[in-house]
């Protein structure tokens, strides 16, 4: 919201409002934000007002001519123009030697075919500005002000260019704040001033006269809260005075005819929007505010035809729309040139619906922005009354007596209740009820003991701590003292989030680096990783209204993540890879109105100076990390479509999955573009959470010797490590402490089809130091089980 | 048999002295003393001497034979040093050669940042709380006190799914699912991502993250709010930074106010304030959005507004990684460029 400080001047006094950017800070704290202060025109300088004293013919150019200009100096200023709209005592814009105009373009003394020029004549196109701007410019020419100026004074202040405007963040619980006036009790309420507004009456208002011209019905008073209609006539279109379009400029407005600015600057001034019709295209005499039907058409202010629903509302003649409700105006019925009677509009629409037609319209403009925020309804008297102060004031045409005003509910102040003890708790201050009631009657509310009244133009302020904070807001944030509160909680981390601090510490040890991706992705990634057409992960979650197809379903698996991930790296080059993320998959309840399941993974990718074991060992060191000595089954698989179907192991406990790990599917590896052997791992951190064994227990060390002993035994070549262990541990007997796999070897001097295999054996006692006999037993039976079960022969 | 042995005396001290590195050495101690070294042939001569000579005999063989031990030993440390010497010259290696050491991998930025956040306000006594990133209509606006028909539903651009859910625009249904389970007091802070229908670009992403506080007592007003945030802007800015609390308007809060910092380039410092380009020469920085836990949202939750008041708080984490690590383009942070990951 901009408010131009002369405005601001026009209701409190520029002493009491004082240094611009403290001023700015104090309305900042009280909760009106000033996100910039514009200096309109700064940047133009050394442009002063002049008279044409003498116009000659220039010797050597037919199409230029020299000016001696009166600036208020001694001496006569001699300048040369190719202006031919200039006549001897014109007062006139003039830029001198070393003037900044607009876009950096500075004036530089200078011969003109050989004859000296000392600056240069303006146009307004030269200061910034249009002809809509300042409708008395000529086409092309200098601009010639309507009447004497000081010589020499600021070009700018003639003009009313030279402005200071704040620019607002207003928020969304104050629309009455969208407006100079709101504003301007803010300010008041701000710097403890008073301010004066002096709200003008339509003498006459209760003569029926303007029924001659206009009666007005509300169909839908849900939608319509009050309609007020008034009649000008002979009307003169013309441009407004230059101060009133100065005004609507330096709010970023077009001016573009006095009846037009009237209803916005009254927008402006008051936050209500207003509309005129051109009464010629009311049909039947009447308004009539009702819903459209639907399909039904309208061709708007803007030229385009729009095609209306049910739950639009539109303002009616007794046969077509001849305008939106509170968005737009009809084509058919604006203001034009030859405009000689006119119907202004002043009324009050739900400002939801507003929201929801311009919405669903396409179709946001100044005026729908107003309504959406919900206005007072008892606006609408004081605007039309200001719009009609302004008619006269402008000499506009003759106003016809009489209002027609459609307000079937009025809205009335309403009285609050408030504790002032219970106020100062909930700020944390000690202000008496004289000092709350003085802050309270400075915005304009009325206090009568503990009952405040609350004016109509405050929708926002509807319980007591609606009060508290108009109180703390004005006694200032900065003042209340701030507090430590003593806790009685003890904090902290859950055992699940510490987990995951831990699994995030190991991942990060092991020399993974942690990335972060999007919860949603693609639904073809589906087919990129082959994944079978009745796969649960088809399963998902969609997205209603996606940014775009890419981004339109919740993940089931974290595969696209990581593969995405190392597939970015790869194409840059990157030599290696070491990545993982803790992440969320969505998948849909067959009642969608319970909330999706949403599981959590670990999921580790990488590639260059990697293999299997490498991924494989990850997966180990974080079982290890979590207390999961004895890992859960694990088993070659080869179901997965998008991993290696020789490489790549299932972890499951009591039969639950608990991820796998294992090298990606070249074919799904083609599909990212990868061209380095990718490894993947994925455990499902629910799992882990449910099996881990975080409680240590220190077992004592071992007190007698340990004996190692080596075993290599030849077998199948398609026997795998975990049937042997599985096969040792069993027959192992007591004494076995641990087996490690330390060697594996194929070729020379094996049978075809084999492989050897050497373990080393531990075997130790809690009371005793075995002997050589002891071990040579448990050795024999380990051998004799392999032998049966697996074929196995001792290598000799 | 006295001039022999000193005869072999001089002999062995003359070997020894001259044996140029342990070997030698070694075989001047077997010419001499081993087994059937001269001097243990000398001493089988003893026998032949009568019974007076043969003590003196013996103690002047025990004396040569003391002193060439002693002789030796000494030389044998000396020629081990010098030996040990000759073997570092040739082990000789490029200190300046790069150590081995396992490669680390990094936390993500976001994580480090939402780490120290969460860890000073676990150190004020909170706990910190989580919810689902699908949620409720009710949690994410209803019960937060954004009807069907608030503005705010179409500011924030919300992502929806089927059966009515949305992708959380904000982590405040964390402070509703928190308050539901009725247990106080509440102390709480919730890290999370959040979804909003922003397209990509350097300082959006359809997915951030944010981080939101709840706190709900007996007693609880404005200045216990003001004290735990300056507290916290405090520890995460340094000593010297300023706060300011503006009035705002949220919903959910009442009062609302936004925290402003001081800048983190000029610190608000009237001189550089003018030139600085972080702050555009406001001096401040706005950081996040608090207030005090409207009653209807405490009464909405099952907490008695007339006994219980709370504050909370909530801000975004994007732009606090990116102004700590000077990243300018949010899409940086999630590329998973791993030039980009090691950096932290």
């Amino acid at each position: 919201m901009k408010l131009p400080i002369s405005w601001l001047h026009d209701y409190i006094e520029p002493a009491v409002i004082g240094d611009l950017h403290d001023f700015a800070e104090k309305m900042t704290m009280s909760g009106s934000k000033v996100e910039k202060i514009h200096h309109l025109a700064a940047d133009i300088t050394g442009v002063v007002c002049g008279r044409i004293e003498e116009i000659l013919p220039h010797p050597d150019a037919d199409k230029l001519v020299i000016t001696k200009v009166n600036i208020g100096a001694e001496d006569l200023t001699q300048i040369v123009t190719g202006a031919t709209n200039l006549s001897v005592g014109d007062y006139i814009p003039v830029a001198l030697h070393g003037a900044n105009l607009v876009d950096g373009l500075k004036i530089k003394k200078g011969k003109i075919r050989g004859q000296e020029s000392n600056g240069m004549l303006c146009s307004v196109e030269e200061l910034g500005y249009t002809k809509a701007d300042f409708p008395e410019a000529p086409e092309n020419g200098i601009y010639i002000f309507g009447k004497p100026q000081e010589l020499g004074s600021d070009a700018r202040v003639a003009l009313g260019i030279l402005q200071d405007v704040f620019e607002f963040e207003i928020t969304s619980n104050r629309p009455d704040c969208f407006s100079v006036i709101g504003l301007v009790r803010e300010a008041a309420a701000t710097v403890n001033s008073k301010f004066k507004i002096q709200n003008s009456k339509l003498e006459n208002a209760q003569s029926v006269a303007v029924r001659d011209y206009i009666d007005v019905e509300i169909a839908n008073a849900d939608l319509c809260k009050r309609y007020i209609a008034a009649v000008v006539k002979n009307v003169k279109i013309e441009p407004s005075p230059q101060w009133l379009r100065n005004r609507l400029i330096a709010c970023g407005l077009r001016p573009i005819n006095n009846i037009v600015d009237i209803t916005n600057y009254v927008m402006l001034e008051y936050g209500q929007p207003m509309h005129a019709f051109d009464i010629r295209a009311i049909d039947g005499g009447k308004i009539i505010v009702r819903n459209a039907a639907d399909g039904e058409k309208i061709t708007t202010l803007d030229g385009e035809e729009r095609v209306l629903c049910a739950d639009t509302l539109v303002i009616a003649d007794s046969t077509k729309a001849v305008g939106i409700a509170g968005i737009m105006g009809g084509e058919h019925s604006k203001i034009l040139d030859d405009t000689t009677t006119i119907l202004f509009e002043s009324a009050n629409f739900y400002g939801v619906n507003i929201r929801q037609s311009s919405k669903k319209l396409g179709l946001r403009t100044d005026s729908s922005g107003k309504f959406e925020k919900g206005l007072d309804p008892n606006l609408s008297l004081t605007c039309i009354n200001r719009v009609l102060e302004l008619v006269k004031q402008l000499n506009c045409g003759d106003v016809v007596d009489g209002l027609v005003d459609v307000y079937p509910e009025s809205r009335l102040e309403h009285k609050l209740d408030f504790d002032p003890v219970r106020i100062d708790a909930l700020i944390g201050v000690d202000i008496d009820l004289a000092g709350i009631t003085e802050i309270l009657e400075r915005l304009g509310i009325g206090v009568d003991g503990t009952t405040a009244t609350i004016p109509t133009f405050r929708s926002d302020i509807n319980i007591w701590e609606d009060l508290a904070e108009e109180v703390a807001r004005l006694y200032g944030y900065d003042n209340i003292p701030a507090v430590i509160a003593s806790s009685s909680n003890a904090g902290g981390k859950t055992v699940a989030q510490k987990m995951t601090d831990i699994l995030k510490q190991t991942m990060v040890s092991l020399g993974y680096s942690e990335m972060l991706t999007y919860a949603f992705e693609s639904p073809k990634v589906f087919d990129k990783l082959e994944i079978p057409q009745q796969s649960h992960l088809r399963n998902v979650v969609r997205i209603i209204n996606p940014l775009g197809e890419d981004t339109s379903i919740m993940r089931t698996s974290p595969l696209n993540a990581v593969l995405t991930a190392l597939s970015t790296n790869y194409n840059r080059r990157n030599a290696r890879a070491r990545l993982f993320e803790i992440v969320k998959t969505y998948h849909p309840n067959s009642d969608t109105s319970i909330l999706p399941d949403e599981n959590q993974y670990l999921v580790v990718g990488g590639y260059g100076d990697m293999d299997y074991y490498h991924i494989k060992g990850v997966v180990e060191t974080i079982m290890s990390v979590f207390g999961i000595v004895d890992l859960p089954q694990v088993a070659p698989i080869s179901h997965l479509s998008f991993m290696h179907p020789g490489r790549t192991a299932g972890f499951a406990f009591d039969g639950e999955n608990f991820g796998f790990c294992g090298q990606v599917h070249p074919q799904i590896l083609e599909n990212y573009e990868i061209e380095a052997p990718s490894y993947i791992a994925v455990i499902d951190f629910d799992m882990l959470l449910k099996y881990a064994q975080m409680e240590k227990n220190y077992i004592a060390l071992p007190r007698y010797p340990q004996l190692a002993r080596d075993i290599a035994i030849v077998v199948n070549s398609d026997t795998i490590n975990a049937q042997i262990v599985s096969i040792i541990e069993k027959s192992g007997g007591k004494y076995l402490k641990k087996v490690q796999l330390f060697d594996i070897y194929e070729g020379k001097n094996l049978p075809e089809g084999t492989k050897s295999m050497a373990y080393s054996l531990t075997f130790g006692a809690n009371d005793k130091t075995l002997t050589d006999e002891d071990a040579t037993k448990a050795i024999n039976k380990i051998l004799n089980a392999l032998e049966q079960q697996l074929n196995a022969q001792l290598r000799s | 048999m006295k001039d022999d042995l000193l005869r072999i005396k001089t002999e062995a001290l003359a070997g020894i002295a001259a044996a140029a590195d342990t070997r030698t050495l070694d075989d001047v101690r077997i010419e001499f003393l081993g087994k059937k070294g001269t001097l243990s042939q000398i001493s089988r001569r003893m026998g032949s001497l009568s019974a007076e000579e043969r003590p003196i005999m013996g103690q002047m063989v025990n004396d040569v034979k003391d002193a060439l031990e002693a002789a030796l030993s000494t030389r044998k440390t000396e020629l081990a040093k010098s030996e040990m010497f000759a073997k570092m010259a040739t082990e000789k290696i490029d200190a300046t050669l790069p150590g081995i050491a396992p490669k680390l991998g990094n936390r993500h930025p976001m994580t480090i940042v939402t780490e120290e956040i969460c860890n000073i306000f676990i150190g004020m006594g909170y706990e910190i709380a989580e919810g689902p990133d699908v949620e409720t209509d009710y949690h994410n606006f209803e019960a937060l006190n954004v009807p069907k028909t608030h503005p705010a539903r179409d500011e924030q651009d919300t992502f929806y799914v089927e059966g009515g859910h949305v992708l959380r625009t904000q982590t405040s249904p964390v402070q509703i699912r928190k308050m539901e389970e009725g247990k106080l007091p509440i102390a709480i802070v919730a890290p999370g991502k959040v979804f909003r229908s922003d397209e990509v670009d350097a300082t959006h992403s359809p997915v951030f993250h944010q981080i939101e506080g709840l706190v709900v007592d007996k007693g609880i007003n404005m200045g216990h709010l003001k004290g735990a945030l300056t507290l916290f802007a405090k520890t995460v800015f340094g000593e010297d930074v300023q706060t300011r609390f503006r009035p705002h308007h949220f919903p959910f809060t009442e009062p609302s106010a936004e925290m402003d910092v001081s800048c983190f380039m000029c610190n608000n410092d009237p001189e550089k304030v003018k030139t600085c380009r972080v702050c555009k020469q406001e001096g401040w920085i706005e950081l996040l959005g608090c207030g005090m836990v409207h009653p209807k949202v405490l009464a909405r939750c099952g907490i008695d507004p007339t006994v219980y008041s709370g504050f909370a708080f909530g801000m975004g984490l994007e732009r606090m990684a990116m102004q700590r690590y000077n990243i300018e383009d949010m899409r940086l942070l999630f590329d998973n460029d791993m030039r980009f990951l090691k950096q932290f």
